[in-house]
């Protein structure tokens, strides 16, 4: 019943600030430099529309994804790119800083607590963000259409990576790896649900740091954040605990974002209008979020976010091949 | 093996990496509302912007004859450029935090780490320089 107070009081000053910004944007549409520049080519809408329609997307965006269990970077890129007007270049950018600002913000408290853990973050970090750079370096060169393919295969693959991977709480290490040695990748963290101390270790970490080289060139090439597959490899590949792998895949993105989001903004793909309004959008809806999530089956939602990223993977598909 | 919470280093980071985003969202709402109340003029004004969100980030370069990389910090009296800062803040929270941690793990002796640590920051440099582009298309 706690929650409940919290809930309406953020409720209430979101909406304020929801209202704030759309009284601005109605006040500058009215004006005749609203009125005079449509919202882009083979668009009728105002282009201060597109902003407030992108502000409203990107806070829903924000609690869906939280109550999915997704970073906010996977479901932005195929559904802004797939229904708004906005070109993949300025899109991508303004996914990777999205991805990067939620790992930001969340990396301070999960290093706290032990459950992201640097040692495991450091290695993998630098392979992920130096392929990153590669991949942003690469989606920046490639025509838009052959990227917008790439991207629709590519979130029907998320799908399928979503609907068939297991996941496992606390995984069986026997033996860690040499490397795994020489590093130090171990920890032990408190399991606040059990009030249980565990201890993790690692293997198969030459396995797992060579698929972070092809996790980060596809992060850094359609801007998608890189969860979806941190998770799976550390978790069910190198045996890191399921809730580890989420916080420290959560942490990583602070890193492999950041490397690629730098490209993007020195080739001129950072626009303020589309970025800032994303970013608060999205953050105000995590943080809209986190309480529902109390109260909601995590179940339904996940088939819903599921369902969503089909549906904009199929339409990233199409848009690629012009259709 | 002994159980390893969170880390001295790793608290270092935390508190660090905390502080410096703080920051980076402050300066964010506040240039971004300096940008849309229109205090300060835009390089590229606001009902302008739609002309190019449709065409590639190498199209808008050209034709709003803006040069790419670190060109920006010479055209800060334009509210659009001013929004570069706090992006720029919070695109480089993880450099310093990582130039912090060098010295932890020092300390510590940990010097593979150390060496991890110091190729990062290489790497987030060379991504920052502006020096790797491509053609564009």
């Amino acid at each position: 019943m706690g929650n409940r107070p919290t809930y309406f009081k953020r409720a209430a000053l979101v909406f304020v600030l929801l209202a704030a910004f759309a009284l601005w944007l109605w006040i500058m549409g009215g004006t005749a430099l609203g009125a005079a520049n449509p919202g882009g080519q083979g668009s009728s809408l105002p282009w201060w529309a597109w902003v407030l329609i992108l502000f409203v997307m990107t806070f829903v965006m924000g609690i869906v994804a939280v109550l999915g269990g997704v970073g906010g970077g996977v479901i932005f890129v195929p559904i802004v790119s797939g229904f708004f007007p906005f070109h993949l270049d300025f899109v991508r950018c303004a996914g990777l800083l999205v991805a990067l600002s939620g790992a930001l913000s969340a990396g301070p408290g999960l290093l706290r607590v032990g459950m992201a853990d640097l040692r495991l973050a450091l290695p993998t970090a630098l392979i992920a963000s130096t392929a990153s750079i590669v991949g942003a370096l690469m989606g920046l060169a490639l025509p838009a259409n052959v990227v917008q393919v790439s991207l629709g295969i590519t979130i029907l693959g998320i799908v399928a990576i979503m609907l068939l991977a297991k996941k496992s709480e606390y995984p069986e290490v026997r033996e860690m790896d040499n490397m795994a040695k020489m590093l130090g990748i171990y920890g032990a963290y408190t399991d606040f649900s059990t009030h249980q101390e565990v201890q993790w270790k690692v293997h198969r970490t030459p396995i797992g740091f060579g698929l972070f080289i092809i996790i980060g060139v596809m992060a850094g090439m359609f801007g998608l954040g890189a969860g979806w597959a941190n998770v799976p490899v550390l978790n069910l590949l190198m045996g890191a605990p399921l809730k580890v792998s989420v916080a420290t895949s959560k942490f990583l993105l602070s890193i492999t974002d950041t490397s690629a989001a730098w490209i993007y903004i020195n080739s001129g793909a950072m626009l303020p209008l589309i970025v800032v309004p994303s970013l608060i959008g999205v953050m105000l809806g995590s943080w809209v979020g986190v309480p529902i999530l109390t109260r909601t089956k995590p179940t339904i939602i996940r088939y819903i976010v599921i369902g969503l990223l089909l549906f904009a993977g199929a339409r990233a598909l199409l848009k690629g091949f012009g259709i | 093996m002994s159980p390893l919470k969170a880390s001295e280093a790793q608290l270092f980071y935390a508190n660090l990496l905390n502080k410096l985003t703080l920051f980076g969202f402050l300066v964010l709402i506040i240039t971004f509302l300096i940008y849309v109340s229109g205090i300060i003029g835009s390089y590229v004004p606001l009902g302008q912007v739609s002309y190019f969100w449709t065409k590639s980030s190498h199209h808008y370069l050209e034709n709003a004859n803006i040069q790419p990389g670190w060109a920006w910090l010479a055209h800060l009296n334009y509210a659009d450029f001013l929004v570069y800062v706090p992006i720029t803040i919070l695109a480089g929270v993880t450099m310093v935090c990582y130039l912090g941690v060098i010295f932890k793990f020092l300390k510590t002796k940990e010097y593979i780490l150390v060496v991890i640590a110091i190729l990062e920051v290489i790497v987030l440099a060379a991504a920052a320089s502006g020096l790797l582009k491509t053609g564009g298309h």
